[in-house]
């Protein structure tokens, strides 16, 4: 029963052009903006990761980010037009329907994910099977803080304010977090570290051996799931105590 | 109330004593008040009354969506929420727009696919007469089709509780004969089918049992016959210059009298007996139409509407 209605979930999602021409095309300009005047950059302010590589995964990160959110936010779409409210009146669970929306914005932003993997080929990143698979592994677990956050506002933000909302929080966290320049030091570096979408950019560092992220990494991602996991309970109880 | 036939087959849907107030712009507004209903195996059962009477929120009442402050609701002999888990409850609520971005068969077959023993959906698109429509997006549906879709939703599920808030709103007159026509088959195999509405041609035509309410009370209740005989006014109009309308207003049968130009217009306390003496006094009166009565005045009466106009 899930399985078909996961299934219609993702071609809708699917069919809507128009939000791929932004999520992806938006990331892949900047990528090849960016990047390509200095793909001859091998080590990147010290970080041992060559400039594409890094870039890759900055604008991944943005790319990935705004698809998972949109995933969870298109509640809010179904909230105004009453579908929720009739699906609240069928068997379905809400941790099915929830389920459903986190699985589609997962699928959606593998489309970004992999137009930015195949420029960053084009610019000569060059990483093994094993380091591609650790890499696409730690994003799709940084992933997850976000897939929550987007639930979260799928219950708190209307229709109108959707695309601002997703669109700021994307643009901001992957800025902070470092996808648009490094940020390797200071403040800035203290904060960024922080952040879930630190660590999503920092899944680039797979290309220098070892796992990736360090425990801090593990731990920050992990922290930013529940809290925002939680909030987004939180935030589905208090919309369907006042409908 | 003579909602209680003995001949009834086994309930499906009971609300007793059902209440619900809501906190408004002028304090507290009573919603809902000591509000019973029932509907047994194959009744179609309408909720008639005029907007803002409660309709709608004695249906979130009945589907659980709606915690009530007094009263008990049982569906299926159990809480909403286990009937509805169970599939066993069609809803088409009141408002609600289709997701975009599927056909109506994939959308309809989605729908179907959280239900436990669905209809098979070809079926149940043809049931609903939306057949040649299968292949078409949902965003590119008239306000009608959308109707006749949502209706389709809340069939597939193959429930034995049909719960409809106002259902044929924006359905031409195809979309309705072809949704009445699925009810009442769907009635005779033992479906509940519980509605609520505000046109009274329908609640005629088409209900065994109606409840009115007004003002979030049960105004009447009973088989949607014995409430049209209630109703005994009957209103005549006829052209017949010349005569005072006082003059009119003593025959047998007739309550008042007016006249607008030409025409007069005699409210009857019994339409029969006012119309062989109208005849038989003026008869020169020309274009003789009664009308009137039945549910219609039966529901202005019962429900106060004269009075607020």
């Amino acid at each position: 029963m899930t399985l078909s209605y996961t299934r219609a979930e993702i071609r809708r999602a699917f069919r809507n052009r128009r939000f791929f021409l932004f999520a992806v095309g938006f990331p892949l300009a900047i990528y090849l903006l960016v990047a390509t005047p200095n793909r001859g950059v091998h080590d990147l302010d010290g970080s041992g990761i060559s400039a594409p590589l890094y870039f890759m995964a900055g604008l991944a990160t943005l790319g990935t980010m705004n698809s998972v959110l949109a995933g969870g936010a298109r509640i809010s779409i179904e909230r105004t037009i009453g579908w929720t409210r009739h699906l609240r009146a069928t068997p379905l669970r809400p941790r099915t329907y929830f389920a459903t929306k986190v699985v589609t914005g997962y699928l959606t932003a593998l489309v970004p994910l992999a137009a930015l993997y195949s420029a960053g080929i084009s610019l000569g990143v060059d990483l093994s099977v094993s380091q591609w698979a650790g890499m696409t592994a730690l994003m799709l677990v940084g992933l997850l803080p976000f897939a929550a956050l987007g639930v979260m506002l799928g219950h708190l933000v209307g229709v109108d304010a959707l695309g601002p909302a997703i669109g700021g929080t994307s643009g901001l966290l992957s800025f902070l977090g470092g996808a648009w320049f490094p940020v390797a030091s200071g403040f800035m570096h203290d904060v960024a570290q922080a952040l879930p979408s630190y660590w999503l950019v920092q899944s680039s560092s797979v290309a220098l051996g070892g796992g990736g992220w360090s425990a801090t990494g593990w731990l920050v991602v992990t922290a930013w799931t529940l809290l925002l996991g939680a909030a987004a309970v939180f935030a589905y109880r208090r919309d369907t105590e006042r409908a | 109330m003579a909602n209680a036939a003995e001949d009834r087959r086994p309930l499906t849907v009971e609300l007793r004593g059902l209440a619900k107030a809501f906190r408004g712009a002028e304090g507290r507004v009573q919603a809902v008040d000591a509000l019973d209903l029932s509907a047994a195996e194959g009744e179609i059962v309408a909720l008639l009354g005029p907007n803002g009477a409660g309709k709608s929120t004695t249906i979130d009442m009945l589907l659980g969506l709606t915690e009530p402050d007094a009263g008990t609701v049982s569906v299926l002999g159990g809480r909403p929420a286990q009937a509805i888990a169970a599939g066993d409850v069609g809803v088409m609520l009141q408002t609600g727009e289709l997701i975009r971005d599927l056909s109506v068969c994939e959308l309809v077959a989605m729908a179907a696919s959280v239900y436990p023993a669905p209809l098979d959906v070809d079926d149940t698109l043809c049931l609903v007469g939306i057949d040649a429509l299968a292949g078409r997006r949902t965003q590119k549906l008239s306000g009608g089709e959308t109707q006749r879709v949502r209706f389709a939703l809340a069939l597939v599920g193959n429930p034995r509780v049909l719960v409809l808030d106002e259902p044929t709103v924006a359905m031409d007159v195809e979309g309705r004969l072809a949704f009445w026509e699925a009810m009442r088959g769907l009635a005779a195999r033992g479906t509940s089918v519980l509605f609520a509405t505000h046109y009274l041609a329908e609640v005629d035509a088409n209900a065994d049992l109606v409840v009115m309410i007004a003002r979030g009370r049960v105004v009447a209740a009973g088989p949607t016959t014995e409430l049209s005989a209630r109703g005994g006014l009957r209103t005549i109009r006829a052209t017949l210059p010349g005569v005072a309308p006082g003059r009119l207003a003593e025959l047998p049968g007739v309550q008042w009298a007016e006249r607008h130009g030409d025409v007069v217009v005699l409210d009857c306390a019994d339409g029969d007996m006012a119309l062989r003496a109208l005849l038989a006094e003026q008869p020169e009166a020309r274009d003789v139409e009664v009308g009137g009565g039945g549910l219609e005045q039966a529901f202005i009466e019962l429900t106060g509407m004269k009075e607020a106009a």
